[in-house]
């Protein structure tokens, strides 16, 4: 088949656009000198350094903190909210499906004050808990919206075959529900981290003096100029993330394909 | 009727109704241990839902459900010694055969050694030997229902409960797995209380049959019976093809009825009734007989419309004088009329079978209460005339 040159062009273009950035930070990361500029010479100085960083260190901290714990709590709750609104009719159904869109809908930053809002009118200091509470609250949807699609496809006799069976309701749920769901809820729950791990705005508002996030920290730290030690960290990131995406994608196909085959 | 004991599931006046519809109306119904029994009737008739409260699905909004006579309506489907084989097979997508079928002896904690060879066993019987690691997405219909009948019946159920569980299949695999099925329940012994809609299933395959007409159960008896001698005309049609044809009595002669039709007279033998009574007759197509000459007793006169070959028989359509339209089968070397030809159309007294109405019940019931205001009224007020006529 011959190819078009125009394609082939544009399609490099789209790769560019999409990559250039994160190829910029990954080689500054490897740069002698401190400026962002020039490229000066290789070194690893920085993966060293950065360890030493204790601020950075400190905000690379939180935000695992906070991105494992809210994506537990709202791949969890999301899960039973799906399954509850898959199985049950009751009165305002649909309003309450349709009200789990208004996290995702309003701005993030109208979101963000209204948190804020709500804990200092409690009287709350911000914490770590006000932040992971926050991120429950924006991260869930997106969990209940997944696992519910996964839901929808899916054939309510064999959760019946399963209590003929001799099943209870907990037993059917961790051995059928549960294990049929489970692409669904794998694939919310990535949503859910990598929306936790790269927050800024509702963070901003909610995060305390002594939980301040990694993309909090990188954001102040820009205000006087970005440290090296910041493109190193940044690039372990981004290859956590690569590792973390490779991995799911592959259990994932691995899930479906033992039902599809 | 049967010995109590003989019971193993006993429906007492069950209903069901969604959303104030009653689906199900006053259903009566005994199950005999070790029978096959299915549960005939067109779609929306109630039938899957009955085996659904029998499974405990589906609650029962008015009624009882026994099963060896303790009363099952409040308990949940894994607390009852029933097993369903769904019509979509329903089987655990992420398991394997041999998980899939383990599944219900797991529950019960059954030893692991036991469970094995009981696993073992079952894909023996069922013929998958083989196929012991296959998820079900790499199995053929046929293949998987094997494995929803195996999963069923490892737990040794006291009543198997199947909801049309051939539908999915093909015509031939249908036939084949409809004998397999009739074999191994008769091998195993158990229960099968089995539903479709398909009545010629239900006649290859059951000891009994109950056909259900919306929510209500009309007849109930052997398969030979239900064929032979409808009792209503719903089941007269639904249960083979037939012709049904209104009359009223002419003349009785002992057990023998003269009847006139619309499109001519006929005898039929039928014992209990009376001069000018309306009455409506099936008889099945291979039953009605054509000759070119007229019949003692016999005067329904009809021309020939077409002629349907369907490989054994030959089906002729007769379009009688009042517009009415007749199905015969006859053997296709039978002697041959031609289409436009006016024929008589007869059969022998006894292959006539006198059916009911649904109109007619009612009529039988208004006037069976009237009857009982007469009597709570006093003799004076009974018209006894009226009861000497119509006293059965």
């Amino acid at each position: 088949m011959k190819k078009k040159p125009f394609s082939v062009i544009y399609a490099c273009l789209v790769y560019i656009f999409l990559y250039l950035p994160i190829a910029v930070v990954i080689a500054f990361s490897f740069n002698t000198s401190k400026m962002n500029v020039v490229f000066e010479g290789f070194t690893f100085d920085w993966y060293i350094s950065m360890w030493s960083n204790t601020l950075l260190m400190d905000a690379f901290k939180n935000t695992l903190i906070v991105a494992v714990a809210s994506t537990l709590i709202s791949t969890i709750l999301g899960t039973l909210c799906a399954v509850g609104l898959n199985r049950f009719e009751f009165k305002l159904k649909e309003t309450i499906s349709s009200a789990l869109y208004i996290p995702i809908v309003i701005p993030e930053l109208v979101f963000a004050i209204a948190m804020l809002i709500l804990f200092s009118s409690m009287n709350i200091t911000m914490n770590m808990v006000t932040l992971i509470i926050s991120h429950v609250t924006f991260s869930m949807p997106f969990v209940v919206i997944t696992v519910r699609s996964r839901l929808a496809g899916y054939d309510r006799s064999i959760e019946e075959a399963a209590r003929d069976l001799g099943a209870n309701e907990l037993r059917t749920f961790f051995r059928v529900t549960l294990p049929m769901i489970m692409p669904g809820v794998l694939s919310g729950a990535m949503l859910a981290l990598t929306l936790s791990l790269d927050d800024v705005v509702v963070s901003f508002f909610t995060a305390g003096v002594n939980s301040q996030t990694l993309p909090l920290r990188i954001l102040s730290m820009v205000k006087k100029g970005i440290s090296p030690d910041v493109n190193a960290l940044s690039t372990l990131i981004i290859l956590g993330s690569v590792i973390l995406l490779v991995g799911s994608t592959l259990i994932q196909n691995k899930l479906e394909k033992r039902e599809e085959m | 009727m049967s010995n109590v004991k003989d019971v193993i599931v006993k429906l007492t006046d069950v209903e069901k109704e969604f959303d104030g519809v009653k689906v199900v109306k006053k259903l009566n119904l005994e199950v005999r241990k070790g029978e096959f029994l299915t549960l005939l009737g067109p779609s929306g008739c109630g039938k899957t839902t009955t085996l659904r409260m029998i499974a405990g699905f589906s609650n029962v909004t008015s009624g009882e459900i026994e099963l060896e006579g303790r009363n099952v309506a409040d308990l949940k489907p894994n607390e009852r010694d029933v097993n369903t084989v769904f019509q979509s097979y329903a089987l655990f997508p992420h398991m394997n055969v041999e998980d899939n079928i383990a599944f219900g002896l797991v529950e019960k904690k059954v030893p692991k050694a036991e469970i094995k060879e009981r696993v073992a066993e079952m894909i023996k019987l069922v013929q998958l030997e083989g196929l012991e690691k296959r998820r079900p997405a790499q199995m053929s219909g046929g293949q998987k229902q094997r494995v929803a009948i195996a999963r069923a019946l490892i737990n040794r159920p006291k009543v198997l409960l199947l909801d049309e569980p051939l539908g999915a299949l093909d015509l031939k695999l249908r036939k084949q797995m409809q004998l397999e099925l009739k074999h191994l329940q008769q091998k195993l012994g158990i229960t099968f209380i089995y539903v479709t809609h398909d009545q010629e299933e239900a006649l290859t395959m059951s000891d009994r049959i109950a056909v259900m007409n919306d929510g209500v159960m009309e007849q109930i008896g052997t398969p030979d019976e239900v064929y032979n001698r409808p009792k209503t005309k719903f089941v007269a049609g639904f249960v083979g093809e037939s012709n049904i044809l209104e009359s009223y009595v002419t003349q009785v002669d002992e057990d023998l009825l003269h009847i006139s039709l619309e499109s001519g007279k006929a005898l039929l033998h039928a014992p209990g009734f009376k001069n000018e009574e309306m009455i409506y007759i099936c008889v099945r197509p291979e039953n009605l007989l054509l000759s070119e000459t007229k019949k003692e007793h016999f005067s329904i006169r009809g021309r020939i419309v077409e002629h349907v070959f369907a490989g054994s028989v030959i089906k002729t359509v007769v379009e009688l004088i009042n517009g009415q339209k007749l199905r015969v089968a006859r053997h296709p070397n039978e002697e041959e009329f031609e289409v436009g030809t006016y024929v008589y159309v007869y059969w022998h007294p006894k292959k006539a079978i006198i059916v009911h109405t649904v109109e007619e019940q009612i009529y039988n019931v208004i006037e069976g209460t009237t009857n009982r205001i007469y009597e709570q009224l006093g003799e004076k007020y009974s018209p006894s005339a009226r009861e000497d006529s119509h006293d059965q």
